[in-house]
C-alpha cells in the first residue's frame, strides 16, 4: 500500500504522534479523541518506544494493544491521585481537546457564554489549569472551524501564552504549548509574540481554507510546508495493529 | 471491643443537617455512594454545599434542588461526557459553583485532612479559575525562589459519603478495584464519614480479598457503616460490577425531558433502596 493514499485522518494521526517525538520517558496522555490516542500508540510503536501509556484507567500498559483491546502486560499503577502528582512533576505531555481555543493558546472546556449562567455548560475545567502550567500541553481539534478557533474564549481552562505571562514567572516556568493539530493543519506558537501560526498544511489544504476556518487573523507563512504523510510502515501499524476498526475515519471523515 | 457502627442508609442521612458541606467520594460515574445519595433524596435535607469529583450524584441532587453550592472540577457520566442535570441546572443559573482544577480540589481536601488553612499549588495560575473564584488568593514562597503560587483553601467537610467494596462493622473499609479515587481523603477531611459497602465482613476476611494496601479507610475517621449491595449502581464498583451503561443511558435520556424525568423519578426514586433494586431488576427484564 502506497503512502500517497493515506486518508486525512491518517495524516492527523501522524501529526499527533509527532508531538511526542523525542519526549523521552514521560507519560503521553492523549485525552482529546481517537486520533491522538492512535497517534500516541503509533509513536510508541515507532520512534518513541520509551513513552509511558495508560490503559485509559489506572494502569500503565507495557504493550500497545489495538483500540478497545486490553493490554497483555501491566507495567505500572497510575490511579488518579498518582496521575495528578505525575502531572505536577512534569513528566507528561498531554494532548487535550478544546471547545474553544484562541490565538494565544487559551483553551476552554468549561462553558460557553457567561460563566455565571452559561448558554452551554460543558464538562468543566477538569485538569486543564494544572496541566498547562506544569508540563507540555498540545491540542487536537477534529473540526477546524471559527466556532472552535475563536478570538476570545469564554472561560480560560487551559492557560495560553499571554495569560501565563501576565500571571508571572511561576505560571510561565513550565508552560509550553508545542502544537495544535486540526483536521486542516498543524499549528504552533513559534512567533515572536507567541501567537498561533500555521506550522504545516495538510496535503490538499490551501492557506485560504485554513484562514476562512479560523475565527481570528491567522499567520500562514508563505513557505508553510506540507504536513508529512505516513510511511508505509506507519500506515500498516495504524490500519492493521492500532485501529483495525478504522474509528479514526469517523472522527475525521474523508 | 470497638463499637458496632452499622446503621441503615436512612439512619446515616438522618444524622446530617440542611446547610451542611457534604463531600461525596468516587469519581465521575465510578464508585459513587449512590445508595446514600438516594437516601439523601428521600430525606428533606437541602441547602447543601456538595464537594465532589462530580457524576450522577451531583446530577440527582441538583435535579432535586438540594444543592445550594457545588465545589467541583467537572460533572460527567464518563461514557456520556456531559452530566445532563448538572448542565441544565447551570444553564438555568440555579447552581452556585466553585469551579476548581482537579489538583486544586485534591490539595484543598488534603489541607483539610492535615488541618492546614491552605496548601500552595501551581495549578490555577493564569486561568479563569482565579477570575470566577474571587476569594482565591496567592501566596509568595518565603524562600529564595520567591515563587507566587495559588493558596488553595482547605475544603473542610461536615460529612463525607463514600462507597467501598467491603467494610467491617467498626468502619474499616477495603477497595478491591484498580483506583482508590480519593475516598480516604474525603473521610479524613470530614468531621464525620459514612461508608457504605457492598458487603459487611468480619475484619479477618479482609486479608483473603486483598493485600494490606487495599485497606483504604480506617475506623478512626468513620461514624457509620452501611451495608448496601449494589450501592454504587448505576455507577461502576469494580470488581463487584461494572457501570450499568444501559441504565445510565436511560437516566441521561430521561434527564433531557421534564416529563420523562418525572416518570423516571416516580419509577426509580419514589421508594426505598429495596424498591429501587426491584425497579431496576424489572427494567432489566423488560429490556431482555
Amino acid at each position: 500500500m502506497s503512502a500517497a493514499v493515506a486518508t486525512r485522518a491518517e495524516v492527523c494521526v501522524v501529526a499527533c504522534a509527532e508531538a511526542w517525538r523525542g519526549a523521552g520517558e514521560i507519560l503521553a496522555s492523549p485525552m482529546g479523541g481517537v486520533v491522538p490516542t492512535v497517534g500516541a500508540r503509533l509513536a510508541k510503536l515507532t520512534f518513541a518506544p520509551e513513552l509511558l501509556l495508560t490503559d485509559g484507567e489506572a494502569m500503565l500498559a507495557a504493550d500497545v494493544p489495538a483500540l478497545g483491546a486490553r493490554p497483555r502486560v501491566i507495567e505500572g499503577w497510575l490511579p488518579y491521585r498518582r496521575h495528578l502528582a505525575l502531572a505536577a512533576g512534569g513528566k507528561r505531555h498531554v494532548m487535550m481537546g478544546a471547545s474553544q481555543l484562541d490565538r494565544h493558546g487559551n483553551q476552554n472546556i468549561s462553558c460557553v457564554g457567561d460563566w455565571h449562567r452559561p448558554a452551554r455548560q460543558l464538562i468543566g475545567v477538569r485538569g486543564a489549569p494544572a496541566n498547562t502550567v506544569n508540563h507540555p500541553t498540545s491540542y487536537w481539534i477534529p473540526r477546524h472551524s471559527p466556532r472552535v478557533l475563536v478570538e476570545r474564549v469564554d472561560m480560560v481552562s487551559g492557560v495560553g501564552y499571554d495569560r501565563a505571562a501576565a500571571a508571572g514567572p511561576s505560571a510561565t516556568r513550565f508552560h509550553r504549548i508545542p502544537r495544535v493539530v486540526t483536521d486542516l493543519a498543524v499549528l504552533d506558537f513559534e512567533t515572536p509574540g507567541h501567537t498561533m501560526r500555521v506550522r504545516s498544511l495538510h496535503p490538499g489544504v490551501t492557506a485560504e481554507e485554513v484562514r476562512a476556518a479560523t475565527g481570528f487573523p491567522l499567520d500562514v507563512p508563505p513557505d508553510a510546508p506540507r504536513t508529512r504523510t505516513p510511511t508505509a510502515a506507519e500506515l500498516r501499524l495504524i490500519r492493521e495493529v492500532i485501529d483495525p476498526a478504522a474509528r479514526r475515519e469517523r472522527e475525521v471523515p474523508a | 471491643m470497638t463499637a458496632d457502627k452499622t446503621m441503615t442508609a436512612d439512619e446515616a442521612v438522618g444524622r446530617l443537617e440542611s446547610g451542611m458541606t457534604i463531600g461525596i467520594g468516587g469519581w465521575g460515574s465510578r464508585r459513587k455512594p449512590m445508595a446514600l445519595v438516594r437516601a439523601l433524596l428521600r430525606s428533606d435535607l437541602t441547602d447543601l454545599t456538595v464537594v465532589s469529583y462530580g457524576g450522577p450524584d451531583v446530577g440527582l441532587l441538583a435535579a432535586a434542588g438540594r444543592i445550594r453550592k457545588l465545589v467541583a472540577s467537572f460533572a460527567t457520566l464518563d461514557s456520556i461526557p456531559l452530566e445532563p442535570h448538572f448542565r441544565a441546572a447551570r444553564q438555568r443559573g440555579e447552581l452556585e459553583l466553585m469551579e476548581l482544577d482537579e489538583a486544586m480540589f485534591m490539595w484543598g481536601l488534603t489541607a483539610a485532612a492535615h488541618r492546614l488553612p491552605f496548601l500552595p499549588v501551581r495549578a490555577g495560575l493564569g486561568s479563569d479559575v482565579m477570575r470566577v473564584n474571587p476569594t482565591l488568593r496567592t501566596v509568595t514562597s518565603p524562600y529564595a525562589d520567591g515563587e507566587e503560587l495559588v493558596a488553595v483553601p482547605a475544603l473542610t467537610l461536615d460529612a463525607a459519603l463514600v462507597h467501598l467494596n467491603r467494610a467491617d462493622a467498626h468502619g474499616n473499609a477495603q477497595y478491591l478495584g484498580p483506583d482508590p479515587y480519593f475516598d480516604d481523603l474525603f473521610c479524613e477531611a470530614a468531621r464525620e464519614a459514612y461508608v457504605s459497602c457492598e458487603r459487611i465482613v468480619d475484619s479477618e476476611e479482609f486479608a483473603t480479598a486483598g493485600g494490606p494496601q487495599t485497606l483504604l479507610v480506617q475506623r478512626h475517621c468513620v461514624t457509620g457503616v452501611v451495608e448496601a449491595p449494589g450501592g454504587a449502581h448505576f455507577t461502576s464498583c469494580a470488581p463487584d460490577y461494572g457501570r450499568d451503561e444501559a441504565f445510565q443511558a436511560a437516566y441521561a435520556r430521561a434527564a433531557a425531558d421534564p416529563a420523562a424525568w418525572r416518570e423516571f423519578a416516580r419509577r426509580f426514586l419514589s421508594g426505598d433502596e429495596e424498591d429501587y433494586r426491584a425497579a431496576v431488576a424489572e427494567c432489566v427484564r423488560e429490556a431482555s
